[in-house]
């Protein structure tokens, strides 16, 4: 394998992707995105310089909505799916030390 | 402290744009419901919801851009910001990196140096995060998405700034800029406008930028000025003790008066930008762009000069009538209606940055509407009031807005012009007080203005003085 | 024949002439479901109560006159990721076990205006990750043509529930071949029309560059009336896009002739089964001898489809999936300790193993450093792809191959080897990239008896010739039976 990932990658990645992985799990992750990584190498061979990256396949621009307000107050629609909620809000743990 | 040290600053400005609705959904951007309702699928992150861009957002971004001297980009583009947060409801946040819709541009700020030029870097569009409320009782946090996807333009500077005192010179250029414009009211203490300053030292002379810090959190003109001054400081200590400047965002507590930073394990500041996959390009025309700039509405430079040619107002006094966009707007609108530019001018300069210096506001507050100014300027011009009345008519304008025709009619405070009735008190007066009449025949001339100061609280105030004046003298 | 074995078109005829209700054809669908499903686990949510009051709403307005299109009356299944108000929608994954959206998606929508009656929620790979429907948090679906074998993914309960007689259309997804190779392996018909062409408002996106809504349904008559229901210009998905015509059935012509069809010889070297390039090199001489010009050619490229697309589609999917966190919807752990380990904890158990496996690949490609050597290669080779197709469309109408390399896997052969997984959808994957459409239809079967996909692929907008090739192939294969049907 080309690619080795390490172990403070993997950390890094699940600080990233807000992921914790088991011992077993991590060791699985790296040997997996390593082969991904050394099969995405194969990208290499080819010449792309002077290619512009295409993220849209179609050259649409342009669409825009009026600045006209449409939604009503729909707040127990929305908090109904919420895990947990106090006073209209979406609770979760306190953000400051 | 042997060396000499130059602070080096760039500023990173956050305006919320005035549009009714949120940058990607039709949501209204008004303050204060209550929490979440002003929420949709789109600004609360539901799953299988789609952004669609507010067209107004781009034309407001534009306006700033071209009163800035930018250049606009013809092909720009959206990219996300992914990082998890709370208030950010999709854990990424729509913005631009690669294709900002301004950029290169400039203003210039006036100090007690003279005038210089700050560059902008670029800027560019976003959404805005919801708002956390902490809950001390449950020892949690809870979130309001209101503000979710409310637009933002941030405005990027390039580090040309030296002083707290130019930073300041910079943002009120930008703040006017932008309120003239109508496209945020701009108010730093309501978070319609917000400053990250990046802050850097280096020695005189040097050729290379420092390590610089990010501060956030200033909240008013007077914290940016202390967080300026005190990372500068610490900066400088940390260099004399041979330490080194740690490139990170700190937040300033105004409180304390001190910083801390912001830095946690589970913070990687890696973005991840990359193309918003959701919204395609924004292509700018040259026709666009012009139709913009013929719509800009004239700016404070303009209105400067064309106050003093225009309605003969001095430098000084033009200077603090368009120092605010709400205030130069009473005082173009209260003129049209009673044709009298100085006299308002007169009510704006004095009475009224009286009275808002009394309460601590900014001319952004000012609530009275321009047809009861022009009113009392008419009623005090006519006489139909004297001037101490009118004063006191005024505060009523200034506080509860009251139409002063309607409230000088019901409280009866019209000067009384009547000859009959006036020379009545009068005469009564004169009966009442044979020493000051005595010291007046004696040769004192004084005591005419105490019996006229008589006369005047027998009326109430209402009499006309000149009447008073005249009527005294003949009588005695 | 039963009401179940008929096609969507039949079956919406009969109830337009009165002979069954939409409730009868609702209780029918739900019936063979209760028979069939237990075994099969083709959907994750039945909506028996709703389903039936739904057809009786549909009836009545059926006989008031309001409802008159082909597919009035005729149930539908809905894949799990296409949001619908108030019906479970999971996505097949821990995370959403819960969540029932407020909002419907513009394809379902359009589904009720054309007065389709939705019966439930299909099985499908967690997130559309995965090609054989066994990363479904509620247990993968069977093949019905060998319930030993996968049905094949993403968009795996779609496919057998319409193979199954469980439903008579479903709609799936297509990110990479979600609805082409499922229907390949499980002998049904499945359209991924061109990108921005049915709205993805309302789909929960996997890689929202290549994400299509599409048809899943026993012929191509089906295919075309439903993808009539479902596209449309949508305001609401800017990436929707406003084609000149929405009329797919006037395609469904038995004709070809002068049709030129390119057959890019990259897709028959190794790894294809024999007896799939037979079946399909079978397909091509039909179409031959009905009068269409037909060569083979070098399109070029192809190996370089797969590493690129799981660089795309994988960092999209590391943002889109960002949003599932325990705050606003789903799955939040049990117990956890401040606001990060709530994060973590609650996605590390409530995504599957492929879902983080992606997710992290994402998240890496994406990170510091790595962004122009992974991700702009990816769009730059995205583009070279394109490029080639433009070229190969300057040649012909239409292109056409197989669908996937073999036929249907045996249940638990794929998982372990994810790498292998993924070169499985080598056809299918540079359409997503490109943004074509692309139909896959049943063209013979294997010596197992399972069945083999034909694809055709066609240029952007063009979704008519592939229909019309496709239906012509159609015309000369016969009726393709259901699963356990006699041929």
């Amino acid at each position: 394998m080309a690619n080795i990932i390490s172990d403070e990658t993997m950390e890094y990645v699940g600080i990233l992707a807000k992921l914790e992985l088991s011992d077993a799990e991590k060791e699985a992750a790296k040997r997996d995105m390593g082969r991904m990584l050394d099969y995405i190498d194969k990208l290499n061979e080819l010449d792309t310089s002077g290619v512009e990256p295409m993220s849209h396949v179609f050259p649409v621009s342009n669409v825009f909505r009026e600045d006209v307000v449409e939604n009503g107050d729909e707040h127990e629609k929305m908090l109904v799916n919420a895990p947990k909620v106090k006073d209209g809000m979406y609770q979760v743990p306190k953000t400051v030390e | 402290m042997s060396k000499q040290y130059e602070t080096v600053i760039g500023l990173e400005v956050h305006v919320e744009l005035a549009t009714k609705t949120k940058i990607f959904c039709s949501c209204s951007t008004e303050f204060g419901g209550a929490p979440n309702t002003h929420t949709c699928p789109v600004c609360t992150g539901m799953p299988g919801s789609l952004p669609v861009l507010n067209k107004k957002v781009v034309e407001y971004a534009m306006a700033v851009g071209l009163a800035t001297n930018c250049q606009i980009t013809r092909h720009c583009k959206f990219d996300r910001k992914n990082y998890f947060y709370p208030d950010n409801p999709q854990n990424y946040q729509i913005s631009q990196l690669y294709a900002p819709i301004c950029r290169n541009g400039y203003v210039e700020i006036e100090t007690e140096n003279g005038s210089k030029k700050i560059g902008i870097h670029e800027i560019h569009m976003e959404e805005d995060a919801g708002k956390l409320i902490h809950d001390e009782w449950e020892d949690c946090s809870l979130v309001d998405y209101n503000r979710s996807g409310v637009p933002l333009i941030e405005i990027v500077s390039e580090p040309d700034m030296r002083s707290a005192e130019e930073v300041i010179a910079y943002l009120d250029k930008l703040r006017l800029i932008i309120q003239y414009l109508g496209a945020s009211d701009c108010k730093l203490q309501e978070g319609s406008m917000r400053a990250d300053v990046n802050l850097s030292v280096r020695e005189v002379g040097a050729k290379e930028f420092g390590t610089r810090t990010e501060m956030k959190n200033l909240n008013s003109f007077k914290a940016i000025g202390r967080a300026i001054e005190g990372e500068r400081a610490r900066q400088i200590e940390l260099l004399e003790e041979g330490k080194q400047v740690i490139q990170e965002t700190r937040r300033w507590d105004d409180n304390k008066e001190a910083s801390h930073a912001m830095r946690s394990k589970e913070d990687a500041q890696d973005y991840r930008y990359f193309p918003e996959p959701d919204l395609v390009p924004v292509d700018i025309s040259e026709e666009w762009i012009e139709e913009v700039r013929s719509r800009q509405p004239e700016l404070r430079t303009e209105k400067l000069i064309r106050y003093k040619e225009e309605f003969d107002i001095p430098e000084y006094d033009a200077k603090i009538l368009t120092s605010s966009k709400q205030m130069a707007d009473l005082f173009e609108a209260a003129t049209a209606l009673c044709g009298k530019p100085k006299k308002v001018s007169n009510w704006l300069m004095v009475e009224t940055m009286r009275l808002l210096k009394e309460n601590g506001q900014e001319p952004e507050d000012l609530k009275f509407s321009p047809e009861h100014l022009a009113k009392l300027v008419e009623l005090a011009d006519a006489g139909t009031i004297n001037s101490t009345v009118a004063k006191e008519v005024f505060e009523h304008i200034f506080y509860e807005d009251i139409d002063p025709e309607a409230y000088v009619e019901e409280k009866g405070l019209k000067t009384v012009n009547d000859e009959g009735a006036l020379r009545e008190t009068i005469e009564r007066v004169i009966a009442a007080n044979p020493q000051s009449v005595a010291d007046y025949k004696g040769g004192k001339e004084k005591a005419l203005g105490f019996l006229v100061g008589q006369t005047m609280k027998e009326m109430k105030g209402k009499a006309n003085p000149a009447m008073v004046n005249q009527i005294l003298k003949e009588l005695l | 024949m039963e009401w179940m074995e008929m096609t969507a078109a039949e079956l919406g005829k009969k109830i337009r002439a009165g002979e069954l209700t939409a409730v009868d054809a609702a209780k029918a669908a739900l019936e063979k479901i209760k028979e069939k499903d237990e075994e099969l686990n083709c959907f994750v949510t039945v909506d028996e109560e709703d389903a039936l009051a739904r057809a009786a709403r549909v009836q009545e307005k059926i006989e008031s006159g309001e409802l008159t299109g082909p597919l009035a009356g005729v149930p539908v299944a809905v894949k799990d990721n296409i949001c619908t108000e108030g019906v479970l929608t999971t996505c097949s994954s821990k995370i959403l076990y819960n969540f029932k959206p407020t909002y419907s998606a513009e394809a379902a929508l359009r589904l009720e205006q054309a007065g389709m009656v939705m019966i439930g929620k299909t099985n499908m790979d967690e997130f559309a990750m995965g090609s054989t429907t066994e990363t479904s948090f509620f247990g993968p679906t069977r093949n019905p043509w060998n319930t030993e074998h996968v049905p094949g993914g993403s968009s795996g309960g779609s496919c057998a529930a319409v193979a199954a007689g469980e439903c008579s259309c479903a709609l799936g997804s297509d990110t990479g071949g979600s609805i082409r190779q499922p229907s390949s392996f499980c002998g049904v018909t499945g359209l991924k029309p061109t990108y921005g062409t049915v709205s993805r408002y309302g789909l929960i996106a996997y890689g929202s560059s290549l994400d299509q809504i599409g048809p899943i349904a026993r012929d191509v008559t089906d295919c075309a009336l439903l993808l009539e229901a479902i596209a449309s210009h949508d305001k609401k998905d800017s990436t929707s896009i406003a084609r000149e015509s929405y009329d797919f059935t006037s395609a469904l012509k038995d004709d070809v002739k002068g049709m030129r069809i390119g057959i890019p010889r990259d897709y028959f070297g190794d790894g294809l089964d024999p007896e799939v390039a037979a079946a399909v090199r079978g397909a091509a001489e039909a179409l031959k001898d009905r009068g269409a010009v037909v060569e083979e050619f070098d399109l070029s490229l192809v190996d370089y489809a797969i590493p690129a697309y799981y660089v795309i589609a994988s960092a999209e999917a590391s943002s889109n999936l960002a949003r599932f966190d325990g705050v606003k919807y789903g799955y939040r752990a049990e117990e956890y300790e401040g606001l990060h380990n709530m994060y973590k904890k609650s996605r590390s158990e409530g995504f599957g193993e492929e879902v983080k496996r992606r997710i992290m690949l994402g998240s890496f490609v994406l990170s510091s450093g790595y962004y122009d050597a992974y991700y702009l290669k990816a769009l730059r080779t995205k583009a070279l792809i394109r490029q080639a197709f433009d070229r190969a469309f300057e040649k012909y109408d239409v292109i056409l191959g197989p669908a996937a390399p073999t036929t249907a896997p045996k249940l638990g052969e794929s998982l372990s080897d994810p790498l292998k997984m993924y070169l499985g959808d080598i056809y299918t994957i540079s359409a997503n990239l490109a943004g074509l459409p692309g139909i896959c239809l049943p063209c013979g079967t294997d010596s197992q008896g399972l069945p083999i996909g034909l694809q055709l692929l066609g240029d952007c907008f063009q979704e008519n010739k592939i229909i019309q090739a496709a239906y012509t192939y159609e015309c000369v294969r016969g009726r393709f039976p259901l699963a356990g049907q006699q041929q």
